[in-house]
């Protein structure tokens, strides 16, 4: 039977791809092969004469430790292939380290205590923990997703975090992201990142890179990474991150969430990966982005804090069993995770034969424009003028004006000053707040009649036609495509509230909160 | 006639209101003919130009044909982080 060697274990194998032996079991095969070349030994066995656990050997596809071991019988015709791990090198470009420096970086006393508990793990042991403190890991984002992840990856012991994210901390972020602490908002959040990072574990080197990722940047920043965690909170990075990963043969764990919804995958397209599973990109399950607006973010469409958690978590786990070479990683598997419902469920992928950027003959080989492709910023920040509200862009008949853009008119407008004075003047004014109940709960103005946007066509009723209406939401996005439908409806006078209620609770009346 | 679960999630249970939808279909309906219901059924889905499907857990396309008791998944992205 023969015996396949992958390639940075060939120098030890006098160059040769496949090396044939006879034997029963195998060990025995095993045996053969280190009695050829000797100086294969120390790659494949520890001091202790244990298969080393980054060395996989499969017989035909499956892995021995599922078989019986070194002990698994051979007949004549059986292929074993040795698969070395991640981080200890498995010959691809993107890979840094070898299988002899896998086994050459040392613990320290300390880093034996610190980790002790997955030292005592026999499947994790000194090899896996010296191939975390080898490895690197790029976080893009550190903010929901991010944190747990960073948290974790640190406190595991991963040797170097690179942190890309441009944002300053939010106090709207500190329900979730646990990297940022209340004293922390308005820092950049790679710079808090690291602080949490560097306190949690001081043995981490931490690189922050404060700037967009764009496609100028993105193939020299991921380049000096072993795994890649896209944690970022918006389509274009998505994409940009994924076809980065294509080119450069990375790893992609991929999270991301929605509301009480969360995703977790591993896009892992490199053929020749170490778990020679052809796996699916993002592009693969989603060849093009969904229309600017129509998904909401975060920052649109909230999210339940502890959810990022859950799936930022996954993300970590995932990381460190690629980077130590243990179980099963979730390439060309999708889990959907709903927090209602408290259920997981897994969806299995398959590579996309005509993917544009991880198929044969792929069409993007470059870095594209991704904000032009998917027609939005590649952040997750609502502008005024640009906010599009899902609940009404997606409940709305695709037929009526209300799903137009909306058009500033600097004649509808009335600034939340002009507002307040004619309130003050005691004027009998009618105004209609077209946000959602749950925000009419959050804060309201005085003496308005709540509609919500997708409700105004039915409630036509209540909108008198024969005086003027003012029309507000929370930002002024939402009132304008309010506005544009009652245009087409006939109404002529009309008022559309300048940065909404947010703009009249910072500069007019500062008791009420903003959200 | 076969009997099929579609279910919705993340932006999709948003436009149908719903997570899930039974529908009687005739023999050999494929997973893109369900789709085209769905459409009809709810116009904000013909604005996802992105949607993955799944038969019974597992990647499909819109040629799958669906049999009696199976489960299409309507999966939208999502991007939040």
């Amino acid at each position: 039977m023969k015996i396949f060697i992958p390639t940075p274990l060939r120098q030890y194998a006098g160059g040769h791809e496949s090396v044939a032996v006879e034997a029963a079991t195998v060990g025995g095969a095993l045996d053969q092969l280190v009695a050829a070349y000797p100086a294969m030994k120390k790659n494949l066995y520890n001091e202790t004469d244990e298969l080393r656990s980054f060395i996989n050997i499969y017989k035909g596809d499956e892995d021995i430790r599922y078989l019986q071991n070194l002990a698994t019988p051979l007949a004549e015709n059986d292929e074993l292939t040795i698969v070395p791990s991640i981080a200890g090198g498995a010959g691809t470009a993107n890979m840094t380290g070898s299988v002899a420096e896998a086994a050459e970086v040392s613990l320290s006393n300390d880093e034996v205590r610190r980790y002790s508990r997955h030292l005592i793990m026999p499947e994790f042991g000194m090899e896996g923990q010296k191939k975390l403190k080898q490895a690197s890991v790029l976080m893009i984002g550190a903010g929901g997703l991010g944190s747990p992840l960073g948290m974790y990856l640190a406190a595991a012991g991963i040797g170097k975090i690179g942190i890309v994210d441009y944002d300053v901390v939010d106090e709207s972020n500190l329900q979730r992201q646990l990297l940022h602490r209340t004293a922390d908002i308005g820092k950049p959040k790679s710079a808090s990142a690291k602080a949490t990072i560097n306190s949690l574990n001081p043995n981490v080197e931490v690189e922050t890179y404060n700037v967009p990722l764009t496609s100028d940047n993105a193939l020299q920043i991921l380049s000096g990474y072993d795994v890649i965690a896209d944690g970022t909170d918006n389509f274009p990075t998505r994409y940009l991150v994924n076809d980065a990963c294509v080119m450069l043969r990375k790893p992609n764990v991929y999270g991301s969430i929605f509301r009480f919804e969360g995703q977790v995958s591993v896009f892992y397209a490199d053929s020749e990966n170490k778990y020679g599973i052809k796996g699916a990109c993002y592009r693969c399950l989603y060849p093009e982005p969904p229309p600017p607006g129509l998904v909401p973010s975060c920052a649109e469409g909230g999210v339940l804090g502890v959810l990022p958690g859950i799936i930022g978590t996954m993300q970590a786990i995932e990381t460190i069993k690629l980077i130590a070479g243990i179980g099963e990683p979730l390439i060309n598997r999708l889990l959907l995770f709903d927090a209602l419902k408290m259920k997981f469920r897994e969806l299995k992928l398959r590579k996309n034969p005509h993917c544009a950027v991880c198929s044969e003959h792929p069409s993007v080989t470059t870095l594209i424009d991704y904000e032009a492709f998917c027609g939005m910023p590649a952040h997750d920040h609502i502008a005024d003028a640009a906010l599009t509200s899902s609940q009404t862009q997606i409940q709305t008949q695709p037929s009526t004006p209300m799903s137009m853009q909306p058009t500033n008119q600097a004649n509808g407008e009335i600034t939340v000053q002009q507002l307040k004075s004619r309130m003050d003047a005691g004027e009998d004014l009618f105004i209609i707040d077209v946000r959602e109940p749950n925000e009419y709960q959050i804060v309201k103005l005085g003496g308005t009649t709540l509609i919500p946007l997708n409700t105004v066509p039915d409630n036509l009723s209540k909108i008198p036609k024969d005086r003027e209406v003012i029309v507000h939401c929370k930002m002024g996005g939402r009132s304008a495509k309010a506005i544009e439908f009652l245009k087409s409806q006939g109404y002529t006078n009309l008022k559309n509230l300048t940065g909404g209620i947010n703009a009249y609770a910072t500069e007019i009346d500062k008791t009420m909160p903003t959200y | 006639m076969v009997k099929v679960t579609v279910k919705f999630f993340a932006v999709g249970r948003d436009i149908t209101g719903s997570d899930e939808l039974m529908l009687e279909l005739p023999e050999g309906t494929t997973a893109g003919e369900v789709l085209i219901q769905v459409k009809q059924r709810y116009p904000a889905f013909e604005k996802v130009a992105a949607l993955l499907v799944a038969v019974n857990l597992d990647y499909a396309d819109t040629a799958t044909v669906l049999y009696d008791g199976d489960e299409l998944a309507v999966i939208p992205p999502v991007s939040g982080g």
